[in-house]
Parts: C-alpha cells; sequence; structure tokens
C-alpha cells in the first residue's frame, strides 16, 4: 500500500528548504511512512524542532508544528506532552542542536523516560552555518572549523541516550530508509522516552570536504559502512572501527513513563483552589 | 499611645530563630489582632551562617518591615550579635545565650542583659537541642510580655507535629521559668532600682509598651 | 481577623498565579524563589496542573513558553542569575507572542552575587535583557497585598497582549511574611485568552485587524483541533517564517504597539501625599516602603514630599514623569541598585528638574533615614 504523503504534508511550503541530494528528505519521508504506517490522526501530532538544517523539516508537515531555539526543542516537547498526554510528540532535529546546544536537555528527557520521540537528524556537521564540526563530526574528517581533520571525539548517540534512561534506542540510517522507517515506528508506538539515531547525509558540508561531495556517492559511502546489529556481533573490535552499526538496540517496557507518573500523583479536586 | 516593638532574633542558621520569630509573629496577628511583621535576613550557608528574623508589631500598618531600632534582641551566636547588635536603642532588652556570646561591660550598661545557658539546657534538661529556640520563645515572652503567652501555646499547638508537641511545650514553660528566675535575680542585685528603666513602663495589663520613637 | 492568612510574597505569588488560572510552571532552584516552586509543587497536582523541575532555567523558560503554545496559562519563577539565562526564551515568547509569567525576586549581583540578599538591580535587564528590538511588560509589587493582585495582573496582561509579563519581587518581599486579607475571589477580574472564531482550516495565528492588534490563541480546550506553525524567526500572518522587508517592519513595529498603544490600561503607578509636596522621591517595589515612612517623618518635620512609586515599571511610565519634571524643582530617585530607572527619570525630565539620588547596593535594604537625609538636603 503506497503512502499518500501529501496528505501528511503543507504542500503550500514546497519545494524543500534543504539543498538537492540532502539526505533529511528520506529521513521525513521515512518518518511520514511511519506514520502513516500508525494510521495517527494530524491533529493527534505536535512536532517540534529546534534551529538547524534538519528543524526546517517542523514547517512542512501538516501537525501541531513548533520551531524553537537552537537545542531547545526537548523541552519544549517535553512541555506539550505534559500539557496533552494524549497526543504525539515528534522532536525533529540535528545532531549540533540536540546534542550540544541541546545536549543536557536530551540527557534529561531520556533520564525522565518522557513519552516523546527524538529523532536525531545525524549528518555529522553543521549544515546551516557553513560546516563547522559537531559532537557527531568522525575524527578526522574535515570541517570548516576543523581543516586539518577533526581530533574532538564524537558521541555515540546510541550509547549516549542508553545510558541516559531512554528506554527505546534505534540507529538507521538514509542509506537503508526502510529499515529506518521501520525503527521510527517503533519509536513512535515505544511508551517512554524514545531515541532514533537517523544518519543523515550532508554532501555540501561534510561530503564536500571530505571527498564525497556527490549525494550518491556519500550515501553509497555509508551504506558501506554500515553494519546491522545481528552481523556486528560477529565482528571483532578492530573490524567494527569505523562502521555504522544499525538496529534496534534498547527497549525497556519496565520503566515508568513520566506523565504517567506525573498523573497519578494529580487528584484534581478543582474546586479546591485557595480563596 | 500605639504600641510598637521591634524584635531581632540572631544566631547561626540550624538554630530556628526564623520560627522564633515567626511565633512571635504569628502570634500578634491571629490572636492579638495587632499587625505585624517578619523579614528574616540569611545567607547561603545552610546550616551555621549568621541569621536574623526582624519582627515589628505594631498598632498601626507596618511600612518597613526591616527593624531600625531593637526594643529587643536574642543572640545564640558571638558572629551574629556582632554583627547585629547596632540597631539595638539605649535600655533595649537583650537576651543571650551566655555560653556562646560575649558582652562587654560598657554594652551591660547600655542595654538591659539578661544571659542564660538556653542551648545548653535545651538539650540536658528540656532533653531536645532542637528546642532551644522554644525555649528561647518562652523567655522572650516572660521578659518582655510583648506577646500573651497563652496566646502563644495556641500558636505552638497549630504549628508543632503532636509527636513533638510534649517536648516543646516543656522546652517553652522551662523558658518562662528560666526569665522569672532571672528578672527576680535582678531585683536582687539592684535592691530597688526600677526593673524596667529608661523608656519602658510596665503597664497594667504586663504589656509591654513604648513611647514613641525617638528619631534619629 | 478571620479571614486573616499569614504568608510571605513568594507563596503570595505562587497562590495568585493559581488564582489567576496558571497551570503549568517550570522552573529550577534559585535563591531567593524557592518558595513559588515549593508551594507549587504540592498545589499544582490538586488543581489538574502541571508543575516541572526541569534540568535547567533555560529547559524552564523554554517549557512555560511551549505549555502556554500549548493553549495553557503558565508561569516560570527565578532570580538575576537564573533570569540571565532565560533571555533567549523571553525573547522567543515576545517573537511568538505568547502569553507567559516571569517571576524575578531580585537578589544582588552581578554574578552569582548576594544569593539571599536584597536588591532591584534587574531593572534594566528585564528591559532590554533578550536582544532584538521588542516591548515587555514589568510590574513592581510594593507590599505582599500587590504580590498577590499584580500577580493576577500580570497574568491578565499576558493573555490580553499575547506577551510576557515580567513580575519583579525582591529578596526582602519574598520572605517578608506578614498577615494579608486576600480579596474576594468573585472581586477578580480574570481574563481568559481571546480564542478563534474562524474554524480550524482558515486560523492563522497572527492574523490581526486595525482594531485588534492581538490575534487570537487558542486556549488548553481548543489547541488540539487548531494546527498552526509558530517560530522564533520573523514572521507573517500565517506564522511561518518571512524575510519580506516590509512585512518585517509591520510585524516590528506591531508587536511594540501593541503594548505602547494601550499603556493607559497597563499603566499603574501610586501617588502618594504629592499634592502639595514641594519635594517628590519616586520609588518602587520594597524600596517604597522606605521612602514613604521617610516621608512621614520629613512631614512631621514640617517638609512637604510626596512619593511617585510606578507599580507598572515597564513600560516605563514616561508622560507620568514629565509631567513631574513641570511641577517639581527637585526629584529624588531612590533604587536598590547603583542607578538604572533614574536614567529613565532623567529621560523624561528632559532637564526641568534637578535629580537626586539614594542608591545603594550594599545587599542591604536602603532605610528611611537615608532618604529622609536627603529630603532634608533637598529641602534646605
Amino acid at each position: 500500500m503506497s503512502v499518500d504523503y501529501p496528505r501528511y504534508l503543507r504542500n503550500d511550503k514546497l519545494p524543500l528548504y534543504w539543498c538537492p541530494g540532502c539526505g533529511n528528505g528520506i529521513v521525513l519521508k521515512a518518518l511520514l511512512g511511519a506514520i502513516d504506517d500508525l494510521r495517527w490522526e494530524k491533529d493527534d501530532m505536535v512536532m517540534v524542532s529546534g534551529i538547524g538544517c534538519a528543524a526546517r523539516g517542523s514547517g512542512y508537515v501538516d501537525f501541531h508544528t513548533l520551531h524553537t531555539l537552537h537545542g531547545r526543542a526537548v523541552p519544549a516537547a517535553t512541555a506539550i506532552k505534559m500539557c496533552h498526554p494524549s497526543m504525539h510528540v515528534i522532536v525533529f532535529s540535528g545532531d549540533g542542536d540536540m546534542l550540544a546546544i541541546g545536549g543536557n536537555h536530551f540527557i534529561h528527557a531520556c533520564r525522565r523516560n518522557i513519552n516523546i520521540t527524538m529523532v536525531v537528524v545525524n549528518n555529522w556537521i553543521y549544515g546551516m552555518t557553513g560546516g563547522q564540526y559537531s559532537p557527531t563530526t568522525p575524527p578526522g574528517s574535515k570541517a570548516s572549523t576543523m581543516p586539518q581533520g577533526n581530533i574532538d571525539s564524537n558521541f555515540d548517540v546510541v550509547e549516549l541516550a542508553r545510558g541516559a534512561g531512554a528506554t527505546f534506542v534505534a540507529r538507521g540510517s538514509v542509506a537503508e530508509p526502510a529499515l529506518l522507517k521501520n525503527y521510527l515506528r517503533k519509536g513512535l508506538e515505544h511508551k517512554g522516552a524514545s531515541v532514533i539515531d537517523a544518519i543523515s547525509s550532508c554532501h555540501t558540508q561534510w561530503g564536500g570536504r571530505n571527498q564525497l561531495g556527490d549525494p550518491v556517492q556519500l550515501v553509497e559511502h555509508i551504506r558501506n559502512m554500515t553494519v546491522s546489529r545481528n552481523n556486528a556481533d560477529v565482528l571483532s573490535r578492530e573490524e567494527l572501527t569505523g562502521k555504522l552499526v544499525t538496529g534496534i538496540f534498547h527497549q525497556d517496557l519496565e520503566k515508568k513513563e513520566y506523565a504517567q507518573a506525573y498523573a497519578e500523583l494529580s487528584r484534581p479536586v478543582e474546586q479546591n483552589v485557595v480563596v | 499611645m500605639a504600641f510598637r516593638c521591634e524584635l531581632r532574633f540572631a544566631g547561626v542558621g540550624g538554630q530556628g530563630n526564623m520560627l522564633a520569630g515567626t511565633i512571635i509573629a504569628e502570634t500578634a496577628i491571629l490572636h492579638e489582632h495587632r499587625f505585624a511583621t517578619q523579614v528574616p535576613t540569611y545567607t547561603s550557608q545552610v546550616r551555621g551562617g549568621p541569621t536574623k528574623a526582624d519582627v515589628i508589631i505594631s498598632d498601626n500598618h507596618i511600612e518597613f518591615p526591616e527593624a531600625t531600632h531593637l526594643d529587643f534582641m536574642l543572640a545564640l551566636d558571638q558572629r551574629t550579635y556582632d554583627m547585629y547588635k547596632g540597631d539595638l536603642k539605649n535600655h533595649a532588652l537583650v537576651l543571650i545565650d551566655d555560653n556562646l556570646v560575649r558582652i562587654s561591660a560598657r554594652e551591660r550598661d547600655l542595654w538591659d542583659v539578661y544571659g542564660f545557658p538556653i542551648i545548653r539546657t535545651a538539650k540536658y534538661e528540656v532533653g531536645n537541642v532542637l528546642t532551644a529556640n522554644i525555649l528561647a520563645v518562652g523567655m522572650t515572652v516572660e521578659l518582655t510580655r510583648v506577646v500573651d503567652k497563652e496566646h502563644v501555646r495556641k500558636i505552638l499547638q497549630s504549628r508543632i507535629r503532636p509527636a513533638l508537641l510534649e517536648v516543646n511545650m516543656k522546652a517553652f514553660d522551662m523558658g518562662i521559668q528560666a526569665a522569672r528566675a532571672l528578672q527576680l535575680q535582678k531585683i536582687n542585685q539592684r535592691a530597688g532600682t526600677t526593673l524596667l528603666a529608661g523608656q519602658f513602663v510596665q503597664a497594667q495589663d504586663s504589656s509591654f509598651v513604648r513611647e514613641s520613637a525617638p528619631p534619629t | 481577623m478571620a479571614d486573616v492568612q499569614i504568608m510571605n510574597g513568594n507563596q503570595l505569588i505562587a497562590e495568585a498565579a493559581l488564582v489567576a488560572g496558571c497551570r503549568f510552571y517550570a522552573g529550577y532552584p534559585i535563591t531567593p524563589s524557592s518558595e513559588i516552586p515549593e508551594l507549587l509543587a504540592r498545589r499544582m497536582p490538586e488543581v489538574g496542573g502541571i508543575f516541572m523541575q526541569l534540568e535547567d532555567e533555560i529547559a524552564s523558560i523554554v517549557a512555560a513558553a511551549a505549555a502556554s503554545y500549548a493553549g495553557y496559562k503558565s508561569m516560570t519563577a527565578s532570580s538575576g542569575p537564573g533570569i540571565s539565562l532565560k533571555q533567549e526564551g523571553i525573547g522567543m515568547a515576545c517573537m511568538m507572542e505568547l502569553p507567559l509569567v516571569i517571576v524575578d525576586v531580585m537578589r544582588g549581583g552581578p554574578s552569582t552575587g548576594l544569593p539571599t540578599r536584597a536588591s532591584q538591580s534587574d531593572y534594566m535587564q528585564t528591559r532590554w535583557g533578550t536582544h532584538g528590538d521588542h516591548m515587555i511588560i514589568a510590574v513592581a509589587p510594593g507590599t505582599l497585598l500587590e504580590c498577590y493582585t499584580e500577580t493576577i495582573r500580570a497574568f491578565n496582561m499576558a493573555e490580553r497582549y499575547r506577551t510576557p509579563v515580567i513580575i519583579l519581587s525582591d529578596a526582602t518581599l519574598a520572605h517578608l511574611s506578614s498577615g494579608v486579607t486576600l480579596p474576594p475571589r468573585s472581586a477578580l477580574e480574570i481574563v481568559e485568552r481571546q480564542q478563534p472564531t474562524v474554524d480550524p482550516a482558515n486560523y492563522r495565528p497572527y492574523e490581526t485587524s486595525p482594531t485588534n492588534p492581538v490575534p487570537p490563541l487558542p486556549n488548553r480546550e481548543n489547541f488540539p483541533r487548531y494546527r498552526f506553525h509558530m517560530t522564533g524567526l520573523n514572521k507573517d500572518a500565517t506564522g511561518f517564517p518571512t524575510e519580506n522587508p516590509a512585512s518585517v517592519q509591520a510585524d516590528e513595529n506591531r508587536m511594540i504597539n501593541k503594548i505602547m498603544d494601550y499603556t493607559g490600561a497597563i499603566e499603574s503607578f501610586e501617588h502618594y501625599q504629592l499634592d502639595d509636596a514641594q519635594v517628590a522621591v519616586i520609588a518602587y517595589g520594597s524600596n517604597a516602603n522606605a521612602a514613604r515612612v521617610a516621608i512621614k517623618e520629613a512631614r512631621s518635620q514640617g517638609l512637604k514630599v510626596g512619593m511617585f512609586r510606578p507599580i507598572t515599571v515597564w513600560p516605563f511610565p514616561f508622560q507620568q514623569v514629565m509631567e513631574l519634571g513641570r511641577k517639581f524643582k527637585h526629584i529624588i530617585v531612590s533604587e536598590l541598585n547603583l542607578g538604572q530607572m533614574i536614567h529613565e527619570v532623567q529621560r523624561a525630565l528632559q532637564g526641568r528638574s534637578e535629580l537626586h539620588g539614594v542608591l545603594q547596593a550594599a545587599g542591604t535594604p536602603i532605610r528611611p533615614q537615608q532618604i529622609l537625609q536627603k529630603i532634608r538636603e533637598v529641602s534646605a
């Protein structure tokens, strides 16, 4: 069954703001496909984003949408989930936004286990501002502020999210969009803080500086790096160096979800307001 | 003559000086239909930093809640006493824990000073060091008569957890007794001099009345 | 006096927020604002509201603004260092035109400053803390009762003008406890945000008309069926970004004018014994109480002094102060900082009066005697 994408889009806002060949469109398409699988109503969904290329995604979807400040999508999404616990709240933002300037909010939302779906559109670079290195830029690769090759270690988003207490953690990539859609759907369905590390491709800012300026070449490069979780189990540490392991890494159905825990705390007695 | 009294409860964080001030102010408001304010000053040091609670009780609305002409000061710590004694009026009543605060002979002439081992008594005779502030409240009320002690008892009953009420009531009563003993002692020492000299007069109902404040 | 309640300024602000309809609070622990979250942590679940202690000050203001986007009346509270961090969120709420109440319990500064001591040194930060052209409403309660009534007024103005409103309290007012008789609820005006009348498909979050410069915004009940976009970028009537110069200029002007055209309704001030006065004192917040005692004492000594006390401190009561300049040869400004509002006063006086300051940044309140002394000097 094909997906009626225009149904979920603000079609008058097209074409997309992203560069031709950008991987972000693949991630957004996978997300809409996952939502279509779930038959969720547009009125029931809120997409919140921060600042950056990926964060512009919120403008294109015909949901409730809030384009916040740099790094601040997660606390905004947290508040909206608390205000309307029955609505589905999705954060769609980039690696710099969510892991650098918004890193503190990210780990605390994981810890809190609030039922929001955090899609880290991870293209390893600050695209919009001109290709500066981000917390996920692979060591050795070039960026506009690391022309000699990155000396800064990078975050493993999966390990970070799991360590911080997220109860659903997966990684997919634009090289395997069908699998990515599957991980996104499972993340959306999960009742708790879910994190999907969605490896995207920025040929303009990252690829061009690293001999992968052609978008197709860059997606091929990502595909060549990708190893599924099952296959990774039999590889040695050395063999896994420089590889991207994809799959669902963690799901905890026991940990209490925050909005639910708060609801249980509440005993509404509205008439008892002071005075 | 409109009633007005300024009190300061000074010590270090953890001694309960804030609560002592609150109890006196609440008594005046809830049971004596007077205006009262309590404004605390403290530091970010949760335990051991210099703290004070200023309480003003008046027949008139209180505009400025910081005490500037003190009629009474409780001091449970030397450093805090030294920091905050500057606002005491001449002949003001000063109650100190005399194990913890030293007062010079000159200051003893300036003020009407009462010394008592408040904290030690709370610890060994009442049996709970945390009741020292309530013991001090008992002494304050008995020495100043600024509020009625029966009214204070009502506030204590409403504010203190049932499990701790008995020991606090014991502390309060011991404070009253200790204050009476000190007053008697002072009367004997002075042998004929007036107990409350200067600007204070003992009114018929034993309330503590002050002449209008001299402008400074 | 059965209806007397003993509360401090912070508790009164928190209770007033609930009465005003606030059902979302997010904050981060900071002295001297603590009693506000402590009270709301207990009370919010009882009234079907949400209390959140978040990971930092920035998360708190962004969450409070997002709750407002989601239809809730919402609030955050902090003190100077936290308000410094919140500035980007205040700017976002200005740009998105989200109703929001921000309590600033002022303490000494800059930096960590004097965590437990009184100050009024956030006066200018309140006005110009966030970047970009914008207008802000700020109220400075001077008494415990005003902590209550001004908080309700702050929520009402936030909803009416779709804007953040700042309550400038201070450490003295925050921790002053005394008996307060609160007005009955029936006597309080509670403003609800204007609701869209168009069907959801035609709703535009910034659609204004010449007669209504403040567009409707869905409340908690209506939010789920009204889908719209909001951004911190300059926006057009639809809520989507625009860089069209004419459109941006018009929107920037409108955001300022939606407040400045209504200063008559927003302004609040007190004239205290000004009618026959020869010297005027200008003071606000808890410091005005020291001025009041000084004025009483001065009058008992035959000196004719009065006070102008702004309660709405932003927008600055320019017209009011300009008129004082026509009447008074000497004007004394007293504030608990080294000179902030005095600059606004100077601008409004346009050189008409001689201006004197009683300024202090010692962490202790200005005493009535200090203001009295200045009154004597000026009157001599």
